[in-house]
C-alpha cells in the first residue's frame, strides 16, 4: 500500500492516459435529472455535486442481462457456444464510492461460493476500481453502521481523497491499482502528508450490526415484518439499485432452432420468486418477502458467507417509491 | 390536519372502520401509512406533497381484509377510485372515501356518485415541464418519437415499479408473468423494455386516469406516465370519454360494437 | 485458463422413454461425450437441472442409482413450460443436464440398519435412487420396507419395478391407493399413506425412515412416525423448492439460512426443525 499526491493537472493527465490506453471508463454522469454511471471519454463529463448515483455499478461485473451460452438445434442434435472470457473488455470504474467498492465483496462471495462463476470472475478480473472517498453524505447513508465508512478502502484498487486545492491524496491499494497508476506515473507526486480524515463526511453510526444480527436470529415470527412492509408495493427497485443484491433468473431467448440462455436480474421481493409449479408459494404475502430481504442481508449472509449483504449506501431508500427506508427499519429493530 | 386526525381516530375507535389508509411524514416526502388503531391516526398528514396514489392499496386483499376501510384520497386517487369502481374492483359499502378540500375541510363521500360530482370541477393537467415534453412529442415524426422512447427504454431495468404503483395494474397474473407463451421477454434490454411498456400502455388504454404514479415511482427517471397519458389523450375523442373521468363506455381494449370501423385492417 | 461454465449443460441423448402414468415420463439419458460419461459420478439424493433447449431448465432428482453405470434417469410430470418441452422430445433427441448438485442420503451412516421408505405419488422418483442403491448393496442393510401410495392404480409410477420389488423376498413392499382409486382386481392396500404406515407399524429399533411426498402427506406421516417411536434424527426427507441455478447463487431456494440446492435437498427432520416450516 502506497500513498501519493496528485495535483488537479495530474488528475487530468492520468485520466486522459487511462482513456488513451483503450480501457473503457465508467463514471458518474449527470443526465435527465439523475446521476448514473456512463461510459466517458473526458474528465469534464464526470458529475461533481451529488451524494450518490441512483444505480450501483454492479452491472460492470453482473450485467442486468447476460448470455450464459448460445445453442443451435438441428435434426435432434444440439450445438452449444460457450461464454468466451476473451470478449470481456478492460474496464475502469471511476469515482465509485467506498460503499460501492465494498459491495463487490458480498458479490464475489456469492459468485464463488463453492462453485466458481466463470462469467462474474471474467468481468471482475478485468475491472479496476478507482474510488473517491466521500466528503458529503445525506440522511439515507449509513456506511458506518455496517462496518464501512466514507474513507473505507475495502474493495478498492486506488482511493482518491479530494483536497481543497483540486488535487487528491492517492492511496494505491492493489497491484491492479499500481498498474493503473503506472499509465501516468509522472503525474503522481510524493505524499504531502495531508490528513485524509479531515476531508471525510460525518456519518454517525446508527446501529450495531452484531446486535442486529443477534436480534434477527430470533425475530422470524415477529409482527415487525408486517408492520414495516404494509406500504411495500413489491417492485424490484430496491434490489436492482442495490450494489450487493445478486438474485437472478435464468431465461431462454429462443428463436426457432437457435437461442441463448440468459441470466437476468431478479428480486426476492417479486411475488413469483418462490412460487412452485404446483402453485404453492412459500412466500405468498409481501411481509414474508420483506422479512427475507432483511434476514438474508443481515443474518443469513453473515452466517453462511461471513460477509454482510449491505454496505449502507442508502440507494434502496432513495429509489423506493414509498420510502421503505432500510436505515429506519433496521434502527427500529435495534430498539426492540 | 387536526380535523382529519380526529375524524380518523374516531372512525377507528368506534369500530366504523378497521383501517385508515393515509399519509404520514416520510424521510424526505410524505409516504403511505396504515392506521389500525386510533392512536396511530395522530400521524396522519395531508398536503400537496402527498403524491403517492393510495388507491393502489385498495385491490390488495391481504391489506384490505374484510372490514370497512377508510382512505384519505387526493384528487388523482379519487379518479382512480372511480375507474376501479367502473371495473367492479371495489365494494362501495366497505369503503369510506375521505378527502381534504382546498379550504382544509375534511370531506367524506357518501357514495361514488358524490366523488364523480366532486372531481368534475378539477381539470386534469400536467406540470409545465411535462407538458413541454408532450408538446415536443407531438411535434415529432413517428421515427423521432420511437427514437425518443427507445432512448428512455435503454435506462429501464424492468423493476416494475411503474406497474406496482399503478392502481389499475391489479391483475393477479401480469402478462409478463405468463410463460406459455412468453409474450414479453423478462430481461432488461431496450427492445424488451419497449415491448413491456407498449404492452402496458395498451392495457392502460382508456383506463389510465392520468395520476402520474408510474412516472413518479420509476427509480431511473423515465417519464413513463407521459406515454400512458398520451395514449389516454389520443384515445379519448375516438372512444368518447373525457380524460380523467371514468370510462363508462366500456374498456377500450375489450369492448366491441358491430359498427366499429375496421379500416386499419389492410 | 479454461474454467468450466457452471451454467453450461452436458449434452445428453434420450436413450429410452417410459410412460409411467398419465402425464409422467421417465427418461433414460446417456452422455454424448464419452469423456464426460466416464468422469461423471454422483451419490444417491443428488439432483440435476435438466434442459429442454428452447424452453429452459427444470429441477429433478437423479432417479437412478449411482451403482448403475453408463446412464442416468429422471422422472417428471408434465406441468409447465419446460416439462412440456421435455415431454415433446423423442428417443434419440438431445437435451441438457447440469449436475450433480446438492447433498446426498448418508448411506454409509445407515450400514447395518433397517430402512423404511415412505413415498407418495410423483415423490417416488427421488427415493428410487436410494432404494435402487440400497437394493444393489442389499447385504449392507437389515430389513427394507417400502410403503408407496398414489391417488389411483394408474398413477403409480415404476410399475415394472414395483413388481420386481414385490417379488423379492428380502423386501417388504406395501402399495396403496387413495380410497376410490382402486381397480376391481387391486390387491394392495386402500388408504392414505400415513394411515398405511401406521398399519404396517415399522419398528424404530435401529431403523431409518425416509419420507418423500406432497406436503400434506409429509405433514401427516411425521406424527405417525413419532408415535411409532422414531426420533427426529432417524427421519430423513428430500425437499423440493423452486430452483434455477442449482449452485447456491440465484437465491430462489433459500429457506431460513439454508439453501435447498446446497444444504439439501436431503434433510433430516432434526435439521428441518431448525428452519421455519412456512418457508418451504
Amino acid at each position: 500500500m502506497e500513498t501519493k499526491y496528485i495535483s488537479k493537472n495530474g488528475l487530468n493527465e492520468w485520466f486522459s492516459q487511462i482513456v488513451k490506453s483503450g480501457k473503457r471508463v465508467y463514471a458518474p454522469v449527470e443526465e435527465r435529472g439523475k446521476v448514473e454511471f456512463k461510459k466517458v471519454q473526458a474528465l469534464s463529463e464526470v458529475a461533481e455535486e451529488y451524494i450518490q448515483t441512483t444505480q450501483s455499478i454492479k452491472s460492470a461485473v453482473f450485467p442486468r442481462a447476460e448470455v450464459l451460452f448460445a445453442y443451435e438445434k438441428e435434426s435432434g442434435k444440439v450445438k452449444v457456444e460457450d461464454f468466451d472470457p476473451e470478449t470481456v473488455k478492460e474496464t475502469v470504474l471511476w469515482k465509485v464510492h467506498p460503499c460501492d467498492a465494498a459491495g463487490f465483496k458480498p458479490l464475489t462471495a456469492i459468485f464463488n461460493w463453492d462453485y466458481k462463476d466463470k462469467l462474474y470472475n471474467a468481468h471482475l478480473e478485468k475491472t479496476t476500481l478507482v474510488t473517491f472517498s466521500c466528503a458529503k453524505a445525506d440522511k439515507s447513508c449509513f456506511c458506518t453502521s455496517v462496518n464501512g465508512g466514507p474513507g473505507n478502502t475495502a474493495g478498492s484498487d486506488v482511493m482518491l481523497t479530494m483536497l481543497p486545492d483540486g488535487g487528491a491524496i492517492v492511496e494505491i491499494l492493489t497491484p491492479k491499482g499500481e498498474a493503473l497508476v503506472q499509465l501516468a506515473a509522472s503525474a503522481f507526486e510524493n505524499d504531502k502528508g495531508e490528513d485524509k480524515s479531515k476531508c471525510l463526511a460525518d456519518v454517525p453510526q446508527m446501529f450495531d450490526v452484531e446486535e442486529i444480527k443477534a436480534k434477527l436470529a430470533t425475530a422470524f415470527d415477529s409482527p415487525v415484518w408486517k408492520e414495516q412492509s404494509e406500504r411495500c408495493l413489491g417492485c424490484g427497485a430496491c434490489a436492482f439499485v442495490c450494489p450487493t443484491c445478486a438474485c437472478f433468473d435464468i431465461q431462454e431467448d429462443a428463436h426457432g432452432s437457435k437461442g441463448k440462455r440468459i441470466r437476468c436480474w431478479d428480486s426476492c421481493g417479486f411475488s413469483l420468486f418462490t412460487k412452485h409449479t404446483s402453485g404453492h408459494n412459500p412466500r405468498a404475502v409481501q411481509s414474508q418477502r420483506w422479512r427475507q430481504r432483511i434476514l438474508h442481508k443481515f443474518s443469513y449472509m453473515p452466517d453462511r458467507l461471513s460477509v454482510l449483504g449491505c454496505t449502507g449506501c442508502g440507494r434502496c431508500s432513495r429509489a423506493c417509491p414509498v420510502d421503505m427506508n432500510i436505515l429506519e427499519h433496521i434502527t427500529s429493530i435495534a430498539k426492540k | 390536519m387536526d380535523k382529519l386526525r380526529q375524524r380518523a381516530a374516531a372512525l377507528l375507535a368506534d369500530g366504523t372502520v378497521t383501517l385508515v389508509i393515509g399519509y404520514e411524514e416520510g424521510t424526505s416526502k410524505p409516504r403511505p401509512i396504515f392506521c389500525h388503531k386510533a392512536e396511530e391516526a395522530g400521524k396522519l398528514i395531508y398536503s400537496s406533497q402527498c403524491i403517492n396514489n393510495l388507491a393502489v392499496y385498495l385491490t390488495k386483499k391481504e391489506l384490505m381484509g374484510t372490514g370497512k376501510v377508510a382512505i384519505t384520497a387526493t384528487i388523482p386517487a379519487l379518479r382512480s377510485i372511480l375507474q376501479l369502481s367502473v371495473e367492479n374492483q371495489l365494494n362501495e359499502e366497505n369503503l369510506l372515501v375521505i378527502t381534504v378540500t382546498d379550504k382544509e375541510e375534511v370531506k367524506e363521500f357518501a357514495n361514488f356518485a358524490e366523488i364523480e360530482a366532486y372531481i368534475a370541477d378539477f381539470q386534469l393537467k400536467l406540470e409545465g415541464k411535462e407538458q413541454e415534453i408532450i408538446d415536443k412529442l407531438e411535434g415529432m415524426s413517428r421515427e423521432e418519437r420511437f427514437k425518443f422512447w427507445m432512448e428512455e427504454m435503454s435506462h429501464c431495468f424492468k423493476c416494475y415499479a411503474c406497474r406496482a404503483a399503478c392502481p389499475l395494474c391489479y391483475c393477479t397474473k401480469c402478462i409478463v408473468e405468463e410463460n406459455r407463451p412468453q409474450w414479453i421477454n423478462p430481461w432488461a434490454a431496450p427492445l424488451a423494455n419497449m415491448e413491456w411498456q407498449i404492452n402496458r400502455a395498451m392495457h392502460m388504454a382508456g383506463r389510465c386516469t392520468g395520476c402520474g404514479a408510474c412516472g413518479d415511482a420509476c427509480p431511473v427517471g423515465i417519464p413513463i406516465h407521459l406515454l400512458t397519458r398520451k395514449m389516454m389523450e389520443d384515445l379519448a375523442p375516438e372512444f368518447g370519454f373525457t380524460p380523467g373521468q371514468p370510462s363508462k363506455n366500456g374498456n377500450a381494449l375489450s369492448t366491441w360494437k358491430a359498427d366499429d370501423k375496421e379500416n386499419f385492417i389492410r | 485458463m479454461s474454467e468450466q461454465n457452471i451454467y453450461l449443460p452436458y449434452l445428453m441423448t434420450i436413450d429410452k422413454i417410459t410412460n409411467e402414468a398419465p402425464g409422467v415420463k421417465t427418461f433414460k439419458l446417456k452422455f454424448q461425450n464419452e469423456e464426460e460419461a466416464n468422469a461423471f459420478n454422483f451419490k444417491a439424493g443428488q439432483f440435476g437441472e435438466y434442459s429442454a433447449f428452447g424452453e429452459g431448465e427444470s429441477t429433478f432428482c437423479i432417479a437412478s442409482a449411482p451403482t448403475r453405470k453408463g446412464y442416468i434417469e429422471c422422472t417428471f410430470r408434465e406441468t409447465g413450460k419446460v416439462t412440456s418441452g421435455l415431454a415433446s422430445l423423442e428417443e434419440g433427441s438431445t437435451m441438457g443436464f447440469r449436475g450433480p448438485f446438492g447433498n446426498t442420503f448418508p448411506m454409509d451412516e445407515w450400514k447395518g440398519k433397517s430402512l423404511v421408505f415412505i413415498a407418495g405419488g410423483i415423490a417416488l422418483p427421488p427415493m428410487r435412487c436410494v432404494i435402487q442403491n440400497a437394493l444393489d448393496l442389499r447385504e449392507n442393510f437389515k430389513d427394507i420396507t417400502i410403503v408407496y401410495g398414489a391417488k389411483s392404480v394408474n398413477d403409480l409410477v415404476y410399475k415394472d419395478e414395483l413388481k420386481e420389488w414385490a417379488d423379492r423376498p428380502d423386501v417388504n413392499l406395501v402399495t396403496t391407493v387413495d380410497p376410490g382409486g382402486e381397480t376391481p382386481d387391486w390387491k394392495g392396500e386402500i388408504g392414505f399413506v400415513p394411515s398405511v404406515v401406521e398399519k404396517v407399524a415399522p419398528s424404530p429399533e435401529n431403523t431409518i425412515a425416509i419420507v418423500c411426498g406432497p406436503p400434506i402427506m409429509i405433514k401427516f406421516t411425521f406424527p405417525v412416525l413419532e408415535k411409532l417411536g422414531f426420533k427426529d434424527d432417524q427421519i430423513y426427507t428430500t425437499l423440493e423448492n423452486r430452483m434455477k441455478c442449482g449452485v447456491g447463487k440465484c437465491g430462489r431456494c433459500n429457506v431460513g439460512k439454508l439453501y435447498v440446492c446446497k444444504d439439501g435437498p436431503v434433510f433430516s427432520k432434526e435439521q428441518l426443525n431448525d428452519i421455519p416450516a412456512e418457508e418451504y
